[in-house]
């Protein structure tokens, strides 16, 4: 069979590092204090995140997954902060800046298909805006340090509370750091119809980036929320560690898309849990087409009746690259059901994971729940896991579980390349066919881009 | 006039020699019918007509229109205007059969702009033709198919990619009656001036609604006897091993 090349990384440029301020090298309390005088922050979040430098140190790096033993703590930039002030007009974004999110395509998608956009450059976010019949809703999307200052009630009663500040190192690690990100708000009853998005994007190198997002949706209330990620490519390692927080309420339904395409020297180790309540839905889709190595899990805990927890996740592994990722679901309420659906591709000597955990509290009643987990392996490099985990501990529950691993089979190449399909082409049309029914549920535009991104990866002559 | 030239063609998997020298040539305006028993070889030259990765041709030629068959790529030999009817068509799960016929026909002619509008009249019809149910369109290919739908699925394409020759491979097996008669039907509405086919079956039946021209019988990697209609009815009545010692004593004394 032939061998399929990865093309170039299109986002793989850099321009010169900016700051207006950047802490030293590695991390200690004196960094933390610099990080929440920066941000003129009040005495509980400094607090926060001084235990939580505590916790990050008291644990150790996972032993299990990907190996991590490449990160050098020490060797880290954990704060840069590229300019002065935050603007809602890409006009006044500094030009290095702004150029980087026009070839990145931001600014174009916001006009086109965006309720919302927030564009964070290192460690802060350098625009933000929200359309005006939304803001007139009462709906809240800023970054998280203007929530603080503006909505310091509702962020403190909320912050934390899904991902406790000793969860685990990297959440611990984020929440000691952490910098820019998203707050949403949603008020009762209020359907945001069309997507916000945040753009994440590293430009410096040797640095670790921590946003923090809290979204909270209340009764009956709808958002869509969409994150994009790129960095360089540069010869040494980036962290990116961000921890995603969503609280559902009553009947709301919140779905968190993700398209990650970092460069391939990203550590990306990410925490994202969901609080659904009573007749909530939360769904997560979650692509992961770069970095080197990947962690992530998104989880939902169904803590009402009728709540629902979807995942969907496809993961990319390309050469030298690792997608550990999966998600959770903790079924604690009666009546509550969940849907994992993990597709998973791998080629060029990379690895890809799914690591699931489905757990019912004791004794609930009536709990459904399915996970289907799909593997395509294109060549005798590359690998695939599964790690499947279920505590189930009632007797009135449904669980499903299926995997598959195939093989692009020689037959199916067979058969598409004798209706006159290179083979090049008649992998791709394979591979874009299993990824189909997970593509089918994002937004057109966010199809057309993954399919794109895929095609990129895919793409490159037949040897 | 269009030929198809297979000289002395030999071929073997994983070293077991399979075709033994086979002679055989196809011309625009005529379909062939290829009979033999199991093991015979019969699929082996569809597959090896086609390039099939797994088979390694070991000597002899084969000629489409004078090009040299066996130095193209498995899509180079589609372009060129062969086609193979698969006996056991693969599912290849999330692509439409819209989809894929589009992109199909569009790699087979690339020196056309593919018309969507009478690509998709032209679809339609063919699937009118052949008794399938419209929503095939948006129905991944053959997955979940009848082993019947697999095969009209299959005369579906020949009939939109229009080949110069077909080779069909055990198409009417594992068919009722009735689409039997509908993939003959399918089969006979592209005999013509310009399409010559090959016929691989095990059984008379589909040959009572496609009349070949002429009618070759396999055995042991060869071609053992060639003859007419009047061939099948021998070998109904006495059966392969009859026909097979009648040949070979014709040929050794």
């Amino acid at each position: 069979m032939a061998e399929l090349k990865t093309d170039d990384y299109k986002y793989g440029f850099s321009y010169p590092e900016r700051s207006v301020f950047k802490t030293r090298k590695g991390l200690d309390e004196e960094i933390i204090r610099q990080i929440s005088a920066h941000k003129d922050e009040p005495e509980w979040m400094l607090e926060f995140r001084l235990k939580s430098l505590e916790a990050f140190r008291r644990q150790s790096v996972p032993e299990w997954g990907v190996d991590l033993s490449g990160i050098n703590f020490e060797d880290i930039y954990y704060y840069i902060k590229p300019t002065e002030d935050q603007t809602r007009s890409w006009e006044d974004v500094p030009d290095d800046i702004k150029e980087t999110f026009d070839r990145i395509g931001i600014p174009e998608a916001e006009r086109k298909f965006l309720a919302g956009v927030g564009a964070q450059y290192d460690s802060e976010v350098v625009y933000h805006n929200l359309k005006d019949h939304l803001e007139e809703q009462g709906v809240i999307f800023c970054d998280p340090e203007t929530a603080v200052r503006e909505h310091g009630d509702i962020v403190r009663e909320h912050f934390g509370t899904v991902i406790p500040y000793g969860d685990n190192k990297f959440a611990s690690l984020n929440s000691a750091v952490w910098s820019g990100g998203s707050f949403v708000y949603v008020p009762k009853g209020v359907h945001v119809d069309i997507p916000l998005q945040a753009y994440f994007r590293i430009n410096s190198k040797n640095f670790g980036q921590f946003e923090r997002t809290l979204i909270i949706a209340e009764e009956g209330s709808f958002v869509h929320y969409i994150e994009g990620c790129t960095a360089p490519t540069f010869s040494t390692d980036s962290l990116h560690s961000a921890v995603v927080e969503i609280i559902a309420k009553k009947d709301a339904r919140v779905r968190y898309s993700t398209i990650q395409n970092w460069s391939d020297n990203v550590y990306n180790l990410v925490t994202k849990r969901a609080h659904a309540y009573e007749g909530a839905t939360v769904e997560w889709v979650d692509g992961n087409l770069g970095s080197k190595k990947t962690m992530k899990y998104p989880s939902v805990f169904l803590l009402g009746e009728r709540a629902h927890g979807e995942i969907l996740s496809i993961a990319f592994a390309g050469k030298g690259q690792e997608q550990d990722t999966g998600g959770k679901i903790i079924h604690a309420a009666d009546n509550t059901s969940s849907v994992i659906t993990s597709k998973s591709i791998s080629k060029d000597g990379g690895s890809s994971a799914y690591r699931g955990l489905i757990k019912t509290k004791p004794g609930v009643q009536n709990v459904r729940s399915a996970v289907v987990c799909d593997a395509l392996i294109l060549d005798e490099k590359s690998h695939s896991h599964t790690y499947p985990y279920m505590e189930i501990s009632t007797d009135d529950a449904s669980i499903e579980h299926e995997a598959r691993v195939s093989r692009i089979s020689e037959s199916q190449l067979f058969y598409l390349m004798s209706r006159g399909l290179s083979e090049e082409e008649a992998s791709m049309m394979i591979v874009n066919g299993f990824i189909d029914p997970l593509v089918k549920q994002l937004p057109m535009e966010y199809a057309v881009e993954l399919n794109r991104l895929i095609e990129l990866e895919m793409e490159g002559s037949v040897g | 006039m269009n030929t198809l030239e297979i000289r002395n063609l030999k071929a073997e998997i994983e070293d077991k020699a399979i075709l033994k020298g086979i002679n055989l040539t196809l011309r625009s305006g005529e379909v062939h019918a290829l009979m033999g028993p199991n093991g015979s070889g019969k699929s082996t030259l569809a597959n090896v007509l086609m390039g099939h990765p797994e088979y390694r041709v070991t000597g002899g030629e084969v000629f489409l229109n004078g090009e040299n068959l066996l130095e193209m790529d498995i899509p180079e030999r589609a372009v060129a205007g062969l086609f193979l009817a698969f006996q056991y068509p693969v599912e290849i799960p999330g692509v439409t059969v819209g989809k894929f016929l589009k992109r199909s026909l569009e790699a087979l002619r690339p020196d056309e702009k593919l018309n969507l509008t009478s690509y998709i009249k032209e679809l339609r019809e063919g699937m009118e033709f052949l008794e399938m149910d419209q929503n095939f369109i948006n129905r991944n290919l053959n997955e979940g198919f009848s082993g019947g739908e697999k095969k009209r699925m299959e005369i579906l394409q020949m009939l939109m990619m229009k080949p110069l020759f077909s080779i069909m491979d055990e198409t009417d097996s594992g068919l009722d009656m009735d689409a039997l008669k509908i993939v003959s039907k399918g089969i006979n509405a592209l005999r013509g001036d310009s399409f010559g086919g090959l016929i691989i079956t095990h059984y008379q039946r589909i040959l009572d609604y496609v009349k070949p021209d002429h009618v070759h019988i396999m055995y042991d990697g060869e071609i053992v006897t060639s003859g007419g209609m009047d061939l099948i009815e021998d070998l109904e009545s006495k059966g392969y091993d009859w026909v097979n010692e009648t040949a070979r004593e014709a040929v050794h004394g």
